[in-house]
């Protein structure tokens, strides 16, 4: 029982760990048919946004808040000017969209290893997140409880927002039918500038959340894109509730599968329950059927 | 490219030879040499790439797998036949880490039949089970891509995790090459030998290949594949024996490089190695036949070159190099020479303008035509 309930809160803390990380890409996938292969350097530039905030702000408390919001405008500004100077000129070739922001994140990795050096970076954990909680006779570590606490979040925001704010709705107008929006007057140019914005400091929050939980590399972003294009694989285009759940089941899978084998077994497992998993529903488990994606 | 008759096939075919297998030799140093014959491992993969993405439009993230599966098989041979004259149970590097026993799938590999056929045969296999689950379902594009990364991740760390296949400083140390003793010059160059002659017969393979029905249909797949479809073909099988010929190519690569190189290790064949491929071929123009062999050429040596005096230097032209060719011509370098040589015909004559989507139908219909008929130029722009 407890070894259960072990594994399910870390399948469940990995889960909101690659909900964080997939939640920006599936937003801009679903809204323009890129994927961005520098995502991954977004999560990155949040992680390194909190190691500098934390040299400047000494409150460690204080620095993580600061932290989400100065990285969430970093990790949009970065998307914003990456939307504006390259992925507009391509959007009727989206697979070369994929190598162009791969040059990007070379660039992007190797200038973070020029200014902050190649080795590690650890950030200070405040002490309000230090320790760890009991729960049902397992410990769990308060860090991974924020984590999950802050996936949460970040969805009922991004959820709310869709749903009411002016810019959620042209997203959603734009993701639905592109040229129908433009007809009713939607900037279609504005709305992906917004969208990568949103999307982009969607990835820094989730490297903030990481510094909590290990080091800092120029390469931490690489380690989590895989996995976080399996997530918006498995969820479909662009949905939320997709993402939602393709995170979590991906996390579980994997902290249980783990368990009886080996971390690197695991990840082999997993990758043939997905292409399985794709033989039942090969536009993953959501779909906006009114735009169909070439 | 097109307009080539036999002859002047015949006659590219022959120079190359004589510039592999007379001219290199002569005036390169043994040092020189073996770097060359590493490019060429990497010029082979070049031309698989380009099948399948530059012709089928099937963006492959993952050559890193089928490339380790060649090189880690011929990794395990090597050692199993180096333990097998010290009259050793396991290998060196097992008997270091402790490992007493050799595990069983190492076992088939000692016989040098079943280590080549395996090389020869199971990238390709793998790549038609991945082929099957993806295509048949109609998954393409970006998902397609996705997946094929995420193999090669799943390969990399698999063998990361595996202390029997030497983890993250993966497998070296080799003394011989089916008995030929690796430190002598003379077997380093029958090696480089060995990779121009793959060389050769894999461009000649792709070539016909890229020049039979089936290169059109691949075409005509890349371009319109819906209506490749609703003219009674199957898209996934011409899309299927693409990505294994990828495979094959890939997988012969890697096992030549293994005693090329001395060494392979998870990282040479992980996400982001795989990734790089691509850039030689991009640049070297990723639907013609040579601009991936030379492009990878072109780009390997101009790695080993740059990063030795600046390495940063290398990382942020790579990057920039990615940016600029994909981002402004997909077509390569190739694609430039067609457009100089109109540039030239149009000053010579009246200009008489092709429209674009005139000559994608053009080469669908002459892919759905019985009669071989005269060849369409095929469009170097891919979606």
């Amino acid at each position: 029982m407890e070894v259960a309930v072990g594994q399910l809160f870390t399948g469940l803390s990995l889960g909101s760990i690659l909900l964080l990380a997939a939640l920006g890409l599936s937003l801009t996938f679903g809204q323009m048919g890129v994927i961005n292969m520098a995502h991954g350097e977004f999560i990155m530039a949040g992680c390194y946004t909190t190691f500098v905030v934390q040299q400047v702000v000494h409150a460690t408390g204080v620095a993580l808040i600061v932290s989400l919001f100065a990285g969430f405008l970093v990790g949009g500004l970065l998307g914003a000017a990456l939307e504006m100077g390259l992925i507009r000129w391509m959007y009727d070739r989206p697979l070369d969209t994929l190598l162009v922001t791969f040059g990007v994140g070379l660039i992007l990795q190797q200038l973070a290893r020029n200014i902050f050096g190649a080795p590690a970076k650890n950030v200070v954990v405040p002490e309000w997140l230090s320790g760890g909680l009991t729960l049902a006779g397992t410990v769990v570590p308060k860090t991974r409880l924020f984590i999950l606490v802050l996936a949460v979040v970040a969805v009922a925001v991004l959820a709310v927002a869709l749903k009411t704010t002016p810019l959620g709705r042209r997203i959603r107008a734009v993701v639905q039918n592109r040229d129908l929006a433009e007809t009713s007057g939607i900037s279609s140019r504005t709305t992906d500038i917004g969208t990568f914005f949103i999307g982009s400091g969607l990835a820094a929050v989730a490297g903030v959340a990481l510094t909590l939980i290990g080091s800092t590399s120029p390469t931490i972003g690489q380690s989590y894109l895989v996995d976080a294009f399996l997530v918006v694989v498995i969820g479909g285009l662009g949905q939320i509730r997709g993402t939602v759940l393709a995170a979590f089941a991906l996390g579980l899978l994997n902290s249980f599968i783990e368990y009886s084998t080996t971390a690197s077994v695991a990840k082999v497992i997993v990758f043939v329950l997905i292409v399985v998993f794709l033989q039942v529903r090969p536009q993953g488990l959501f779909t906006v059927r009114t735009r169909s994606l070439a | 490219m097109s307009g080539q008759g036999p002859l002047r096939t015949l006659a590219g075919f022959a120079s190359a030879a004589i510039l592999l297998f007379a001219v290199a030799p002569a005036v390169l140093s043994d040092f020189r040499l073996g770097l060359l014959a590493k490019f060429l491992c990497f010029a082979i993969v070049a031309v698989g790439i380009g099948l399948a993405w530059g012709r089928g439009g099937m963006l492959t993230l993952g050559q890193g797998v089928f490339f380790g599966i060649g090189a880690y098989i011929m990794a395990m041979h090597m050692q199993l036949a180096d333990a097998a004259r010290l009259r050793q149970d396991v290998p060196e590097f097992m008997q270091i880490a402790g490992i007493a026993e050799l595990p069983s799938y190492w076992r088939p590999f000692a016989s040098a039949p079943v280590a080549l056929l395996a090389i020869l045969v199971l990238p390709g296999l793998l790549a038609a089970l991945l082929g099957f689950g993806v295509f048949k379902r109609r998954v393409k594009g970006a998902y397609f891509a996705i997946l094929s990364q995420a193999l090669t991740a799943a390969l990399a760390i698999l063998l990361t995790g595996q202390q029997t296949m030497g983890g993250f400083t993966g497998l070296s140390d080799f003394r011989a090459f089916f008995g030929f003793r690796l430190d002598d010059p003379v077997n380093r160059r029958m090696l480089f030998f060995l990779a121009a002659g793959a060389l050769l017969l894999v461009v000649a393979v792709a070539r016909q290949l890229m020049r039979s029905r089936y290169g059109e249909l691949l075409v005509a797949v890349r371009d319109q594949e819906e209506r490749v479809r609703f003219l009674g073909y199957d898209p996934a099988n011409i899309k299927i024996v693409a990505y294994v010929v990828a495979a094959f190519f890939a997988g012969i690569a890697g096992a030549l490089f293994t005693p090329i190189v001395g060494i392979i290790s998870p990282a040479d064949i992980g996400v982001v190695p795989s990734i790089v491929f691509l850039i030689g071929v991009a640049i070297g123009g990723r639907s013609t036949l040579l601009g991936p062999v030379l492009g990878a050429i072109g780009v390997a040596w101009a790695q080993t070159t740059f990063s030795e005096h600046f390495p940063s230097a290398w990382t942020y032209l790579q990057g920039v190099l990615f940016i600029v060719v994909v981002g402004f011509i997909p077509a390569g370098l190739a694609g430039l020479w067609p457009l100089l040589r109109g540039a030239v015909d149009r000053f010579r004559r009246p200009a008489r303008p092709e429209s674009a989507p005139e000559r994608a139908a053009s080469s669908v219909e002459a892919a759905s035509s019985e009669a071989t008929g005269p060849r369409t130029e095929t469009t170097v722009e891919t979606r």
